[in-house]
């Protein structure tokens, strides 16, 4: 490796060659604040336009300052990171911005997680010199995200992970000078986007300008409700992220104490989406292995690789990009609506409660679940099979706002029938989880044996695009998985091209999978935490007893008592659905 | 005997196109249309005394030319010889006529290289170009030099970047050629977006084919076989006339492959800008071209060596290029020799503001500014006083009289606080506001800048509410503190040129028009009397007749009084509009 030697605030570092003034200066012990700047070096995601101007260091001979976050260290450079010149002109770069940003503070969503809100207190700054004019907007709400422009500092992290990482470009920049912002295809509303509701622009939002909608007081109002019956429902990325809004490390498992906190909320029953996880693998794993069947069996009208279905922003994502391949996907509803599905059929009718009268909420580590919630195709005469959809955010809020001391809770379990699980549900929080599930399941199915081995070290990772090849007894299944909506793009384009040679593949949109989901805590560009989320997610795994969907005794008693079997006429009315062409069409206004 | 009609857009604007037409028609009437030929050509420059006429060989140059002057011309001129005295340039200094272009103080120090054939061929003929040696230094350069030689006769020359940068031609093309790359491009910057600028523009409507002729020399350099000319749409006619020099080229081929049986190719596409200012700088010019949003990225990499689609660039403005067939053929030596020690060459200009003579001049490196505004320029319009000249575009600084005699290039205009820019040179006299030109020049740069950094979007918003203020009388001093701290923040953090070069207008009048500003903040005045919300109409009562005029006209009832008493103006309504001061007979009302 080559290096080079250079002076940062009066100290000789020697760096890898090729590095920014801003790593040089961390391996030196020196913090330069940064605003615009993202860096998820281990996910191949940075944005560093160069724009807020706060990284900016003074180097000497040089004319101006740097922005230290896209200058390159060289050898020999002389650098100051706290010159008078260069904090004067940081605090004024930090005071144009907060001279054009809503004094909302108290009342702001992102208040307390808001980098802007950072920069201001360690920056000392107490006065903002400059006043005028400040930039507004209208404001967008759409079925899961709420955008505030008037909050808007222009980094342009949205635009790049909407337009480089997940490829859906919605978000750009648009208008000049002052009155430039980012904002969707001529000013247009989210919902008339081609917005998959991802969230990852949410997830990656410095300021409160991009926000999910917010649906605990509808949660609240159910919740005091005595006529309804509250279920709720907690999706596997949930518990390995929640701890982090409580202090705990990240990778923290809260499973317990989430029961608790749930059940001290006062839902009527606390139940598990990781049993609806179990539910979609027999269902998704069942017409894995049709597929396969008829395929190795010569019918050529089978259409494979099958596409994992769970994730309702990639749904979205092939009904605007990829119409032609709809039919390619599973038809296996997702986890959170075919529990919504079941709750609301078996379940009420077990607890003989009418299904207008029985409130399903969900937790989820995600801001489309909202707008997938609310599809039409998920309701019987108007009535959503799954009621509201809160993120990990909402939920830890929630519990602030209801005086839970969540640190002193104690572990409880979820209630039956709805709340058992296998390992096999928990791992669909992590990229290659599903797909690993439907091994397992599929495997069993298939060979009629045994697995040797129920790990699949081989489909997990944090690669952006992966491959394995799994042997069911002397026949090889090709695997591929994707996460990220631009890696998931690749894949689909090589299956419309027919370069496609895998059997199955799993897309989840956000990097990490539900784990780096939109809805999670924020990550502040620290993408070891979504690895020790990862990390968590299979230990649970790893300490459950089952860890094989179809031996989940709950999924067995409801096929036996309801369903019937997989891909049964009754599990294909409450357990699949289908997609629908949302290609983008111009129409002329008359 | 050929008749040159200016064919640029000023004088089009001005009926240029009916006088070629008239001119036409008399001909045909006197049967000399084959005699006599009317020639379109590009700008002249004396854009001023449009629309401009030369009779050639007797260079006979007649101003303010009107259709119905045609018939004049050919009868009189063409038929009997006698220049029509009417329409010849009168030197305003003696009244006198001038007949002849040599003699007009406008054109006598200006030295025409890049210019040298805008106003002597037809630029829609290739034919015209070639016989005023024409193609000749692409035919050298491709037929006799190598690369290397044709890029150490642009390095010996001296040339710089004429778009502003003033970075060494021959170097930028050195290092293009240096970076390995199966694929390059050479792009040619006519983003021209200065307010009052069009030398770029008068070039490619005056002569297209000298920018056709550098730019494959260029390519032939640096190694590429495709180059761009990036222009922005609201240039009609350059484009239109740049498109048939292009056919026109490719026809003789003199572009395409193989060109003069040499096996050199070269292709030239046109790109379409939508007049973004900010565009005209490099990056964000490629992010245009390529279809992205016109903001700059952080240098580097350079687009030598990343560029239009990640491939090598090597980015000139137009003026640049139409510097170099005359390099190559007359010799590095040869160009070297006009300038300055580190400014070589000429340099186009757009004179314009208060004026005598306004229009397009080119004069060589290392003229005064003096010589500029009062010889070329014939000094102030109206007889007033000079008061600041600003150069280098909207970004550029106020110099004022003791920079008049500095003579002019890159360096000396940076180190008198402002800049060549361009080539925009804006002249102010006694009664222009410093405080309200600043601000002028900054809701130019407050409207064209992309928005992508803080300081630009933000601070240079900031700067103007601050100047707006003071123009209102509601400044402090320590506004002028601010200001004057902000722009230096916003000149060492913003990203690119324009918000680097943005506060240059407040900076340099806060610096040479100091008292102006004091004027505004602690006295609350205007000392060029300007700023309407400073200003205070107030009748003199002794002087007042009570002829109610005033009171009749005021078109907010601001004014009260009985008849044959002195009126009184209501502060507190008046909106300061002057019916009164222009209509009182009496001179009764003055300005305070």
């Amino acid at each position: 490796m080559d290096t080079i030697k250079l002076t940062i605030d009066n100290k000789e570092v020697e760096v890898e060659k090729g590095i920014t003034i801003l790593a040089a200066a961390k391996k030196a012990g020196v913090h330069i604040p940064t605003l615009c700047h993202m860096n998820l070096h281990d996910m191949g995601i940075e944005n560093k336009p160069g724009g807020c101007r706060v990284c900016v260091v003074e180097v000497e001979g040089r004319r101006n300052l740097a922005p230290s976050c896209v200058t390159e260290a060289t050898d020999g450079m002389k650098i100051n990171t706290h010159s008078m010149r260069v904090v004067n002109a940081r605090r004024t770069v930090t005071e144009l911005i907060i001279s054009d940003h809503p004094f909302e503070c108290l009342t702001c969503a992102k208040s307390g997680e808001c980098e802007l809100q950072d920069l201001a207190h360690d920056m000392g700054i107490r006065e903002v010199h400059y006043e005028g004019e400040k930039s507004t907007y209208r404001e967008d709400t759409s079925p899961a995200i709420i955008r505030d422009m008037d909050k808007c500092i222009m980094c342009r992290r949205c635009e790049m992970m909407c337009n480089e990482v997940q490829t859906v470009g919605v978000l750009s920049a648009i208008k000049r000078g002052f009155q430039a912002v980012v904002a969707p295809a001529f000013e247009e509303n989210l919902d008339h986007s081609e917005c998959t509701y991802c969230g990852q622009c949410v997830a990656v939002c410095p300021t409160g300008a991009l926000t999910e909608v917010d649906h605990t007081p509808a949660v609240i109002r159910a919740l005091s409700d005595p006529s309804k019956t509250v279920v709720v429902q907690t999706a596997p990325a949930v518990r390995a992220a929640l701890g982090e809004e409580f202090g705990y490390e990240p990778g923290t498992l809260v499973t317990g104490k989430m029961a608790a906190a749930l059940r001290r909320l006062g839902f009527d029953f606390v139940f598990d989406t990781d049993f609806a996880a179990d539910l979609t693998i027999m269902e998704e794993g069942t017409e894995l292995l049709d597929r396969l069947t008829r395929h190795l069996n010569g019918d050529k009208e089978v259409k494979l690789p099958i596409l994992t279905s769970c994730c309702p922003a990639w749904v979205k994502f092939f009904e605007h990009h990829f119409p032609g391949m709809k039919d390619i996907p599973s038809s296996a509803k997702s986890p959170q609506q075919m529990f919504g599905s079941i709750a609301k059929s078996y379940f009420a009718d077990k607890q003989k409660v009418d299904r207008k009268d029985l409130v399903v909420v969900s937790i989820m580590p995600c801001v489309a679940k909202k707008y997938e919630c609310g599809r039409d195709e998920f309701a019987v005469d108007g009535n959503p099979d799954v009621d509201y959809a809160i993120t990990t955010r909402e939920l830890a809020a929630l519990m602030k706002l209801s005086n839970i001391e969540f640190n002193a809770l104690p572990d409880e379990d979820f209630d039956h029938p709805m709340g058992e699980s296998t390992g096999a549900g928990v791992i669909f929080g992590t990229t290659g989880g599903v797909i690993e599930a439907a091994v397992r399941t599929a495997y069993e199915l298939h060979t009629k044996k045994p697995l040797p081995k129920v790990d699949f070290d081989e489909l997990r990772g944090m690669e952006g695009v992966r491959e394995a090849t799994v042997d069911f007894d002397g026949q090889p299944i090709r695997i591929g998985i994707a996460h990220g909506l631009g890696n998931a793009r690749k894949l689909l384009e090589d299956i419309r091209d027919g370069k496609s040679h895998y059997h199955a593949i799993e897309i989840m949109s956000c990097p990490g999978g539900c784990i780096g989901g939109g809805g999670q805590p924020y990550h502040h560009s620290d993408s070891s935490v979504l690895k020790k989320r990862q990390m968590a997610i299979y230990k649970e795994d790893g300490a459950k007893k089952i860890r094989k969907s179809h031996e989940n005794p709950y999924i067995e008693k409801l096929y036996e008592e309801f369903l019937g079997k997989p891909m049964s006429e009754k599990a294909h009315q409450l357990l699949h659905t289908s997609y629908f062409d949302r290609s983008t069409v111009f129409e002329q206004e008359d | 005997m050929h008749i040159l009609v200016c064919g640029g857009t000023g004088c089009r604007a001005s009926q240029s196109e009916q006088i070629i037409q008239n001119l036409n028609t008399e001909l045909q009437n006197t049967n000399l249309e084959s005699d006599v030929k009317v020639v379109t050509t590009g700008c002249f420059g004396f854009c001023e005394k449009g629309p401009v006429i030369k009779v050639v060989p007797d260079n006979t140059f007649y101003t303010e030319v009107r259709p119905s002057d045609a018939a004049d011309i050919v009868n009189e001129h063409v038929v009997k010889g006698r220049p029509v005295k009417r329409l010849l340039y009168k030197n305003p200094k003696n009244d006198y006529h001038v007949t002849s272009t040599s003699n007009i103080d406008f054109y006598k120090k200006q030295i025409r290289i890049a210019l040298r054939n805008c106003g002597f061929v037809d630029p829609e003929s290739i034919d015209e170009y070639i016989a005023r040696d024409g193609y000749e230094a692409l035919g050298k350069c491709i037929g006799e030099l190598s690369p290397e030689a044709v890029i150490a006769t642009v390095k010996d020359s001296g040339l710089r970047g004429r778009g502003g940068g003033g970075f060494p031609t021959g170097l930028k093309w050195e290092i293009t050629r240096n970076v390995e790359n199966e694929q390059k491009y050479v792009v040619c910057n006519a983003d021209e977006g200065d307010p009052g600028a069009f030398m770029d523009r008068s070039i490619l409507e005056g002569d297209p084919h000298s920018v056709i002729e550098a730019m494959a020399i260029c390519g032939y350099c640096i190694g590429a076989d495709t180059g761009l000319v990036y222009i922005r749409a609201e240039y009609p006619l350059a484009i239109n006339r740049l498109k048939i020099a292009l056919a026109q080229a490719r026809e003789y081929g003199l572009l395409g492959e193989d060109i003069l049986g040499t096996g050199f190719n070269f292709e030239i596409e046109i790109r379409y800008g939508a007049g973004a200012f900010v565009c005209g700088e490099e990056t964000a010019l490629i992010h245009s071209m390529e279809g992205h949003r016109g903001e700059p990225t952080f240098k580097p990499p350079f687009p030598s060596v990343s560029g239009y689609m990640g491939k090598p660039t090597n980015v000139n403005n137009v003026e640049t290029f139409a510097n170099i067939p005359v390099i190559i053929n007359k010799g590095a030596a040869w160009f070297s020799k006009i300038g300055t020690e580190k400014s070589k060459g000429t340099k186009v200009f757009a004179l314009a503001g208060k004026v005598n003579n306004v229009g397009l001049i080119e004069v060589p490196m290392g003229i005064t500014l003096r010589e500029v505004i009062f010889d070329i320029g014939g000094g102030i319009r109206e007889g007033k006083k000079f008061k600041s000249v600003q150069t280098g575009g909207p970004s550029g600084g106020c110099l004022t009289d003791k920079d008049l005699d500095t003579p002019i290039d890159y360096d000396n205009l940076i180190a008198a606080g402002s800049m060549m820019g361009s080539g925009g040179m804006i002249v102010m006299d006694e009664d222009d506001c410093m405080v309200s030109i600043s601000k002028f020049y900054l809701e130019f740069t407050l409207d064209e800048s992309c928005g992508k950094c803080t300081p630009c979007r933000i601070g240079n918003k900031r700067l103007h509410e601050i100047l707006d203020k003071i123009t209102k009388g509601e400044g402090t001093e320590e506004d002028l503190e601010r200001l004057y701290m902000l722009s230096n923040v916003i000149k060492d953090t913003s990203l690119c040129g324009l918000g680097q070069t943005s506060p240059n207008p407040v900076l340099s009048t806060l610096k040479n028009f100091h008292d102006e500003y004091k004027a505004h903040v602690t006295e609350g005045t205007c000392p060029a009397g300007q700023c309407k919300d400073l200003l205070k109409y107030e009748i003199i009562p002794d002087l007042c007749t009570g002829c109610t005029v005033c009171y009749r006209n005021c078109p907010v009832g601001a004014i009260s009084g009985e008849r044959k008493l002195p009126h009184y103006i209501d502060q507190s309504l008046c909106i300061k509009c002057g019916v009164c001061y222009d209509k009182c007979k009496f001179k009764a009302i003055r300005i305070a």
